[in-house]
């Protein structure tokens, strides 16, 4: 395996001086774990391909350490997404055994490292490079569903709109999206329908169309309303099992569902 | 030669969005759990009757069905679930269409030739017939037909031989 790893990996050190430092400074508790990246160079690869690392890591280690200890020790051509490396940002989705799943929030530990760990792109998004894709269908979905507060009517007393903590409640968990597209990349409708909405766009819509100091949840729910909209959704829990800040999303698309069906949220 | 799909959002299918109109995935969503709930009883209800009470599913024969369909009863209760039923599954059906095959954004030959028409087409064809079908089977049917060959007819009716 890593003879291939070698000879594709062009910056790499030969392994045998890599093998020698690494166990004389192995910190205690290291471990290796192999990490099998699907690799894209729209450059130089016609089709995708598997190339596989071994990298030291620690116990309090993640995915996106290590890699970082691929890009900055092995082989400088990866290319992945990270900006804040603390599960805010969301930069760094992708696809990890599997699972759609923020780099920076998945422990290695946590994964079986005796087997080599699988990371490869999110799915159903235009492959750019690497780790890459593009995220404009996602964000062009998202502009779609207008998530901002509309309120042209002036508030009571002419100073501040107050919210009641009931009322905030309401729309608490979807307000914890970080648009990671884990959700709307790991839905399987999403993958196949080249039109639909997608999840969080639904998850951006709910926050305001349950905020009681916006004006235009009629307007959201037409929009979802949409041969594209809500009813595309299957109810495959794919998108709740994948929100790295666990939102409920399932249960959020099926409130809009319900407002549309009431005529009001 | 492996066949490939087009990636998703390429120029093949822009994302079109549609303006406000009349729109029936709503009324095609609520239709799926309407029926469902009413076919869960009805389907209970069919097999409960056909295979175990009496004599249990080795009273269903010939005779049985057509003992069954002489009673307007079983006529209607026949109809209610062929009709909801195979409207439930048509409908999941055009959903699986939908979500696995891209519609087609040219008017005229391009889109009646487009896997997509050809496929929806194929199943509102074979709906309609099978409901038609069904339906007259279930209204006109007749154990003992006159004039029909002693020999081919069920022993209950008075003319077999």
């Amino acid at each position: 395996m890593s003879t291939v790893t070698i000879e594709a990996a062009q910056t790499r050190i030969p392994e045998r001086t890599t093998e020698t430092t690494a166990v004389e400074d192995a910190p205690p508790g290291s471990f290796v774990v192999t990490l099998i990246i699907r690799r894209y160079i729209p450059e130089t690869d016609d089709e995708p391909r598997w190339q596989d690392f071994d990298v030291r890591v620690l116990p309090t280690d993640r995915i996106l350490d290590a890699l970082h200890k691929i890009k900055w020790e092995q082989d400088g051509s990866l290319t992945f997404r990270r900006s804040c490396a603390h599960g805010i940002c969301g930069s760094d989705a992708m696809r990890i055994n599997g699972r759609n799943r923020l780099a920076c929030k998945t422990l290695i530990k946590d994964l079986d490292p005796s087997k080599p760990i699988y990371v490869e792109a999110l799915k159903g998004l235009p492959l750019e490079k690497d780790l890459v894709v593009d995220m404009e269908p996602f964000f062009e979905a998202y502009r779609q569903v207008q998530p901002f507060l509309i309120a042209n009517s002036t508030p009571p007393g002419g100073r501040e709109r107050t919210q009641s903590p009931v009322a905030r409640e309401r729309f608490d968990d979807t307000t914890k999206c970080i648009l990671c597209a884990a959700c709307t990349s790991s839905c399987p409708v999403f993958w196949t329908d080249g039109q639909y909405f997608g999840p969080a766009a639904i998850v951006n819509a709910h926050r305001f169309i349950f905020d009681d100091r916006d004006e235009s949840a009629q307007v959201r729910l037409d929009i979802l309303n949409d041969k594209e909209g809500v009813w595309r959704c299957r109810t495959t829990f794919n998108c709740s099992e994948a929100c790295p800040r666990g939102i409920e999303i399932t249960k959020a698309i099926k409130e809009v569902k319900q407002a549309i069906l009431v005529g009001k949220p | 030669m492996a066949v490939t799909l087009n990636e998703p959002r390429t120029k093949d299918s822009p994302v079109v969005r549609r303006g406000a109109g009349k729109n029936w995935e709503k009324w095609g969503w609520v239709y799926m759990r309407a029926s469902g709930l009413v076919l869960v009883v009805m389907i209970f209800g069919h097999l409960y009757v056909n295979l175990y009470a009496g004599d249990g599913v080795s009273a269903l024969d010939f005779a049985f069905v057509a003992g069954k369909w002489a009673s307007p009863f079983w006529q209607w209760y026949d109809l209610v679930l062929l009709w909801l039923s195979l409207i439930h599954g048509a409908n999941g059906m055009r959903t699986l269409i939908n979500d696995y095959s891209i519609s087609p954004i040219g008017t005229g030959l391009k889109k009646l030739l487009s896997p997509h028409f050809i496929m929806k087409s194929a199943l509102l064809g074979a709906t309609v017939v099978l409901l038609i079908l069904g339906t007259l089977v279930i209204f006109t049917f007749d154990p003992c037909p006159v004039s029909s060959n002693p020999e081919l007819l069920p022993s209950f009716c008075p003319a077999a031989s």
